[in-house]
């Protein structure tokens, strides 16, 4: 068996299996966030939903997001440049935190 | 369980049955009048696109007679309901009578639309290598509606559909049309884009990319055009084979399946268009055309036997292709439909 086989994401609906009524929620959740049109628009969701997959790691998303991309209309330009913000976010992200390192250098009188 | 619009499940059916579907949605879908005539002229093409549905290339040597295409005047001429001829290709400015099919039917008082895929008027003809520089003046000259293919607002989807070099060149022409007052306001002169994706995935929004499109290049390239029209890749010919190539047929034809909309069944084109091979042959759509899929009752229905009331009423040929006319927000020649 492998991890993340793409053929998986179609078994996604499957995990209401049991406990039906918690996933029925999230997705009516789900489609209404990222389903319509709202004070951002579908296209500028998908770009935020590409960046997350990536920051997350999830291979079902990438596929999903770079699909829904390309169907609300980026280009590959637009999508990398979204990657590139949840690159350069996990970069600051993972830099901010010599703040911490710093001030506990500070504390050890280091 | 609610389906998800992305993370969807897709149909597990590997059978494509389009008659089902409008069964299923209790949908009786024929045609209902003619308005306009679409009449393909030519496969001969400057052009090799990825994703041509009518195999159109240099190599190609279909082209319409002159009787052929008297034969159509004289259908505009009886038929005056017929508001609209469209007349495509391949590129159809490289059949030898296309200037006089213009000139005539203008005279006739038919809107005259033609699919021009730009690159021609530079390229001129691949075979004769006859000049088409003339184009963008005679379109003007005759106010004939101008529709033409740009995959994309940005140079890398409109090359790797069209070819390298297309983009540039697409610039280039829209530009000469905009020079004699096509695109602008109170001219007229209309000047419409067609886009359709360059994979395997449905067409985005056509009002929000039209608007993205204007943005673009008039910011960029100070080029106006009037609308988008959205187009959904047809699984046959050249992208069907691609589709197979990559194993993607399948996967394709499930997501068409799965977005099928039957406001947009109710507005397929072939209830309005009759389609016209470079040989008289008369078909449902340009798509039907190159399947072969005559349009047949008495016997196969041409220019030369043309009955308006039966083609007016007719049932219409339906196969697996026609999903792609009603995902989403359908698909016509002229955009979506739903």
């Amino acid at each position: 068996m492998n991890y993340f086989e793409s053929e998986d994401l179609k078994k996604f609906g499957d995990v209401g299996k049991f406990r039906k009524e918690l996933m029925d929620k999230f997705f009516a959740y789900y489609n209404e966030v990222v389903g319509k049109d709202g004070a951002l628009t579908k296209r500028e969701k998908a770009l935020i939903a590409l960046a997350v997959a990536h920051s997350a790691k999830c291979p079902y998303c990438i596929d999903a997001y770079t699909t829904a991309c390309l169907e609300t209309g980026s280009s590959p330009d637009q999508m990398t440049e979204a990657v590139h913000v949840s690159a350069a976010m996990m970069a600051g992200i993972t830099l901010v935190h010599a703040v911490q390192m710093d001030n506990h250098i500070e504390e050890l009188g280091a | 369980m609610q389906a998800l619009p992305i993370l969807m499940t897709p149909p597990s059916e590997s059978e494509f049955s389009f008659h089902e579907a409008l069964r299923e949605h209790d949908l009786h879908v024929r045609a209902t009048r003619i308005e306009t005539l679409q009449v393909n002229i030519t496969k001969l093409c400057n052009q090799a696109c990825r994703h041509c549905h009518v195999d159109s290339s240099p190599k190609r040597t279909e082209q319409m007679s002159l009787a052929t295409v008297d034969r159509c005047l004289e259908i505009l001429a009886k038929y005056p309901s017929i508001k609209n001829l469209d007349i495509t290709g391949g590129a159809p400015e490289l059949n030898p009578h296309f200037d006089y099919l213009v000139e005539e039917a203008v005279k006739l008082k038919t809107h005259v639309m033609a699919r021009h895929n730009l690159t021609v008027t530079l390229d001129g003809n691949p075979v004769t290598k006859e000049s088409k520089k003339y184009l963008p003046s005679f379109y003007a000259k005759h106010r004939v509606e101008v529709i033409s293919s740009l995959p994309y607002y940005e140079e890398y989807f409109t090359d790797k559909q069209r070819g390298r070099g297309v983009f540039q060149k697409s610039l280039t022409v829209l530009k000469m049309l905009n020079e004699e007052g096509y695109g602008h306001e109170n001219t007229g002169l209309i000047l419409n884009l067609v886009y359709n994706p360059v994979g395997t995935y449905l067409p985005a929004a056509q009002a929000g990319l039209e608007a993205d499109y204007k943005r673009s290049l008039r910011e960029k390239f100070g080029i106006l055009f009037n609308n988008l029209f959205t187009i959904t890749n047809m699984p046959i010919h050249r992208f069907k084979e691609d589709l197979q190539r990559n194993d993607k047929y399948i996967e394709y034809m499930n997501k068409l399946v799965h977005a099928f909309n039957p406001g947009a069944a109710e507005a397929v084109m072939c209830r309005s268009l009759l389609s016209v091979g470079y040989d008289g042959k008369i078909y449902d759509c340009d798509f039907n055309q190159m399947l072969d899929m005559q349009i047949s009752a008495r016997e196969p229905a041409t220019v030369f036997n043309f009955d308006f009331d039966q083609l007016s009423k007719r049932e219409i040929l339906f196969s697996s292709h026609c999903f792609g006319c009603t995902a989403g927000a359908g698909s016509s020649c002229g955009g979506t439909t739903a």
